[in-house]
C-alpha cells in the first residue's frame, strides 16, 4: 500500500508545475480573463504539445494513455496556476464522457482531434431548474434534433462540439451548426466563461446512453476537486508568504496566533482535500466498490474547504486582500464556481447519505 | 500511488487474521464497560497472549521482539484488531510510545533490560510529563533532579499521568540544569515507581472517573544509568515520544469512529423525528454524511502521512494536523449523537433507560478532553504554523 506518488508521477507533477509557471503566470491569467472567451490559441497548442489534451485517452486515438491519478495531478497544477480557458471542459469533462460512452468510430472522429489539440469541446448539463440530478433533465432529442436551452455551459463559445445530456442519451452537437446560439452568462469566475446555449432544431449525433455518463461525470468531478486543491494550495502559499512579510505593531503578522492558527487550518483543509481527491481518483481507476462514495466525500470536503481557505486567505491579507490588484479574489471566484459545479457539499452529502444511510449496512466506505 | 495491499502486506494481514481467529477472547464485551481497575488483569493477560504469538509490538525492530513492521503493516494490524473488536493491550504507553523511545535513544543495556518486560506486560509504564504549571508550556517544567553521587535526587510533582496507579516504571522528564535556557536543561529519567518517595494520587476528571493520576516525588533516588538519551538533551527525547503519540494514535481511532457512526446510523433509523425517522430527516442526514466523510478523510490523511514517514523514518510535525482532525471530529460525532438521541442522550450508565449503557453521555463528556490531552488544539496549531509552514514562533 503506497499513498505517495511514484517517480514518474512526481516528474509529471513537477514538469506541469514549471510548464504552467512559465506559460501561464498571473499576468497571462489577467490578460485572458479580460477577453471574451479567456481562450488563447498559442497556449492551447502548447498544452497539446505537452500531451496534456490527450493525457488520459487511449493511445489508439492519439492520447497518452495515462491513468486517472495522473490526470488529477495535472489538474491540481492547472488549478494552482488558475489556468484560464477550456482545458477542463475539453479534457476532464467532454473528453472523459466521449471516452466513456461513444463508439470507436465516434472516438476516432472526436477524441482524436482533441488529443491532437485541434478541437475543443464542452458539455451542456444544466437547464433552467439548475438541478444536477439527471432525472430532472427535460431536454430530449426529436428525430435526431435538439431544441431548448442549456445554462451554465463552460467555454461554449470556443468549443467545436457541445456534448448535451438529454433525457434519452448523450448527444454531440457541432457548435457552428444551424440552430445553435451561445450567449455569455456573466458570472463570478472570470477565467472560466459560462454560456447559455440555445438549441433550435439543432442536428445532434447520439454518442451513447445516459447510463454511461455517471462514471465519466464522477471523473470530471474528481478532476475539478483536484483543480480546487491546486487553488487552495496557491492561496495558502500566497497567504503564508504574506504573513511572513507583512508587519504590524512592529511584528510580522504571522507571529500572531490569531493569524497563525488560521494558516494551520488552511493547511489542514488543503491537505485533507488533497487526500480525498487522490483517493477518489485511485478508486475510480481501480473501480473499487466505494468509488462513488469517495467522489462525493472529496466534493463534500473540498467544496467547503475551498471556500473556507479563500475566506481565511483574504482575511489574513487584510485590506490588501480586498483589492482588485491582489490575486486572491481570482482564486476565490474560481473556488465559488467550482463549489457549485457538479453539486455543492449539501448536494453530495445527500448523495453520500443515499449511498450509506439508505443501505442496510453502512456501505460505501472501505474498512 | 497504489492502495492495494502488496503481497507482503496481504500475507501479514492473513497471518494476523488467522492468529486472531483462534486467539481473540470472546468475552470482552462483558468486560469493556467496567472500570480499568477491574479489567486491567484481563488486558494484561490479553497482551501476554499477543506477545506469545509475537504480535504485541509489531512496529518494534525484530531484534527487540517486534516484527519490524512497516507503517502500512501497523495500520493493517490495528485495522484487524478493530475488525474483531479485540480488547486493547494493558501496556499501551510502553508499547506505543515509551518502548520506541527507549529503542531510539536507550543504551544497549537499557534496551535489553526494559523492552522484554514492556512486551510481556510484566512492567507497566506511565509517562511523567505535564506539571501543574507546565501544561502546553511543557519546557517550563520544574521537577528537579540533582546529581548526588551515582544517583539523581528527584523532587517535584507531575499531573495527568495515565496508568500512574498501575505503573511500574515512569518516563519522567526532569530539570537537571536550572541555569540553562528552559529547553536545554531537561533530562529524561526512567524511574522505578516503587522507589521510596514516589506517591500516586488519583485525579478525578469531569466524567467522574479517575483515568489519570498525580505523581509526587520527594527525594526519589534514580541511578544515573537510568538516564535516557543524553543529560540535558531530554527535550529531544521527550519530543520524540510526543511525535509517536500524535502520529500513530489516529490510525487506531479510525475504526472506533467508524463503529460509532455505524451505530449512530442504526439508532437514527429507529428514532422518530417530525413524523419520520431521524435517518430520513434531511438535517440529520446532512450531519451524518459530513461525519462519514470526515471519518474517511481521517483514514486517508493517515495513510498519506504514513507514506511520507516511510520516506523519512520518523514521525514529523504533520502529525499535528492528525491530532487536530480526529479530536475535533470526535467531538462533532458525539454532539451529533446527542442530537439524534434527544433527551436519552444525557442518561448515565446507571439509568435503566440509558441507550447503549450510557456510552453516549460518557462520550459527550469524555471527548471534551480530546482537544486538550496529548497537546491542545492550540499547541498543535502552533506546531503546524511554525514547524510545517515556517511562520515565526508565536509564543
Amino acid at each position: 500500500m503506497e499513498f505517495g506518488l511514484n517517480e514518474s508521477q512526481e516528474i509529471l507533477r513537477d514538469s506541469a508545475r514549471s510548464f504552467f509557471a512559465g506559460e501561464c503566470p498571473m499576468s497571462e491569467v489577467r490578460r485572458l480573463m479580460a477577453t471574451d472567451s479567456a481562450y488563447d490559441n498559442s497556449l492551447w497548442r502548447k498544452l497539446a504539445e505537452q500531451g496534456y489534451t490527450g493525457i488520459i485517452f487511449p493511445e489508439e486515438y492519439g492520447g497518452v494513455g495515462l491513468g486517472k491519478v495522473e490526470l488529477i495531478l495535472l489538474m491540481e497544477e492547472a488549478g494552482r496556476a488558475l489556468l484560464p480557458g477550456p482545458f477542463f471542459s475539453t479534457v476532464a469533462l467532454a473528453g472523459s464522457v466521449i471516452d466513456a460512452v461513444a463508439t470507436a468510430e465516434q472516438k476516432k472522429n472526436y477524441l482524436a482531434p482533441i488529443c491532437r489539440g485541434e478541437a475543443r469541446a464542452t458539455m451542456a448539463i444544466l437547464e433552467a431548474a439548475a438541478s444536477w440530478e439527471l432525472e430532472d433533465l427535460q431536454m430530449a432529442a426529436v428525430n435526431g434534433k435538439l431544441s431548448g436551452e442549456k445554462l451554465f455551459v463552460s467555454d461554449a463559445a470556443v468549443a467545436d462540439w457541445i456534448l448535451v445530456l438529454a433525457r434519452d442519451g448523450v448527444f454531440l452537437v457541432d457548435r457552428k451548426s444551424v440552430g445553435v446560439t451561445t450567449l455569455p452568462m456573466f458570472s463570478m469566475d472570470l477565467t472560466r466563461k459560462l454560456y447559455a446555449v440555445q438549441f433550435n432544431n439543432a442536428p445532434a449525433e447520439k454518442l451513447g446512453d445516459l447510463a454511461g455518463s455517471p462514471s465519466a461525470l464522477d471523473l470530471a468531478t474528481t478532476a475539478l476537486v483536484a483543480e480546487m486543491v491546486g487553488g487552495m494550495q496557491r492561496t495558502l502559499d500566497l497567504t503564508v508568504e504574506y504573513a511572513k512579510t507583512r508587519k504590524q505593531f512592529g511584528k510580522t503578522i504571522g507571529s500572531f496566533q490569531a493569524v497563525q492558527h488560521q494558516c494551520a487550518d488552511m493547511y489542514l483543509e488543503t491537505e485533507s482535500s488533497r487526500s480525498a481527491a487522490y483517493y477518489a481518483a485511485w478508486a475510480l481507476e481501480e473501480k473499487v466498490p466505494d468509488a462513488r462514495a469517495a467522489v462525493s466525500i472529496a466534493k463534500i470536503y473540498a467544496s467547503d474547504a475551498g471556500r473556507t481557505v479563500g475566506n481565511r486567505g483574504i482575511q489574513i491579507h487584510g485590506g490588501m486582500g480586498f483589492t482588485w490588484e491582489n490575486d486572491l479574489h481570482l482564486f476565490y471566484r474560481r473556488a465559488k464556481a467550482s463549489e457549485t459545479t457538479f453539486g455543492d457539499a449539501t448536494f453530495h452529502r445527500e448523495r453520500l447519505a443515499r449511498l450509506t444511510i439508505d443501505t442496510p449496512s453502512v456501505a460505501g466506505m472501505s474498512a | 500511488m497504489d492502495l492495494n495491499l502488496t503481497r507482503e502486506e496481504a500475507a501479514f494481514r492473513d497471518e494476523f487474521r488467522s492468529w486472531l481467529a483462534t486467539n481473540v477472547p470472546r468475552d470482552w464485551s462483558a468486560w469493556r464497560e467496567k472500570p480499568l481497575e477491574e479489567s486491567f488483569s484481563y488486558l494484561r493477560a490479553w497482551q501476554r497472549r499477543l506477545h506469545e504469538g509475537g504480535w504485541a509490538a509489531v512496529s518494534w525492530p525484530t531484534e527487540y521482539g517486534g516484527r519490524s513492521a512497516t507503517l502500512m503493516q501497523q495500520a493493517i494490524f490495528w485495522e484487524e484488531m478493530a475488525r474483531v473488536e479485540a480488547p486493547p493491550m494493558a501496556n499501551a504507553l510502553g508499547l506505543g510510545l515509551i518502548g520506541p523511545t527507549i529503542i531510539a535513544y536507550g543504551t544497549e543495556a537499557q534496551k535489553k533490560r526494559f523492552s522484554p518486560r514492556i512486551l510481556s506486560a510484566d512492567e507497566i509504564w506511565c509517562q511523567g510529563f505535564s506539571e501543574p504549571n507546565a501544561g502546553s508550556d511543557l519546557a517550563a517544567l520544574q521537577t528537579e533532579a540533582r546529581l548526588d553521587g551515582g544517583y539523581y535526587l528527584v523532587n517535584g510533582q507531575k499531573v495527568w499521568t495515565s496508568y500512574g496507579w498501575v505503573g511500574d516504571w515512569c518516563e519522567l522528564v526532569v530539570r537537571t540544569d536550572p541555569t540553562a535556557p528552559k529547553h536545554k536543561g531537561l533530562t529524561v529519567l526512567l524511574v522505578d515507581m516503587k522507589s521510596p518517595g514516589v506517591e500516586v494520587r488519583p485525579l478525578r476528571q469531569m466524567t467522574g472517573e479517575s483515568e489519570f493520576n498525580e505523581l509526587f516525588f520527594r527525594d526519589v533516588r534514580v541511578p544515573v544509568e537510568n538516564v535516557l538519551g543524553k543529560v540535558n538533551d531530554g527535550w529531544t527525547v521527550a519530543m520524540s515520544t510526543l511525535m509517536y503519540e500524535r502520529g500513530s494514535y489516529g490510525a487506531r481511532l479510525h475504526l472506533l469512529f467508524k463503529r460509532n457512526i455505524s451505530r449512530l446510523i442504526q439508532l437514527a433509523r429507529t428514532v422518530p423525528r417530525n413524523g419520520r425517522t431521524a435517518a430520513e430527516d434531511p438535517l440529520i442526514r446532512q450531519k451524518l454524511a459530513q461525519c462519514l466523510a470526515e471519518i474517511e478523510i481521517m483514514r486517508l490523511n493517515q495513510l498519506r502521512a504514513f507514506s511520507r514517514i516511510t520516506a523519512t523514518g520518523v514521525p514529523g510535525p504533520e502529525g499535528s494536523i492528525q491530532k487536530i482532525f480526529w479530536s475535533e471530529l470526535n467531538q462533532r460525532v458525539q454532539q451529533l449523537a446527542q442530537e439524534i438521541l434527544g433527551p436519552y442522550g444525557q442518561l448515565l450508565a446507571a439509568d435503566s433507560h440509558a441507550i447503549d449503557k450510557g456510552v453516549w453521555s460518557y462520550g459527550y463528556l469524555r471527548t471534551r478532553g480530546n482537544t486538550i490531552e496529548a497537546g491542545t488544539s492550540e499547541v498543535q496549531r502552533n506546531i503546524t504554523g511554525h514547524f510545517v509552514l515556517g511562520l515565526p514562533r508565536s509564543y
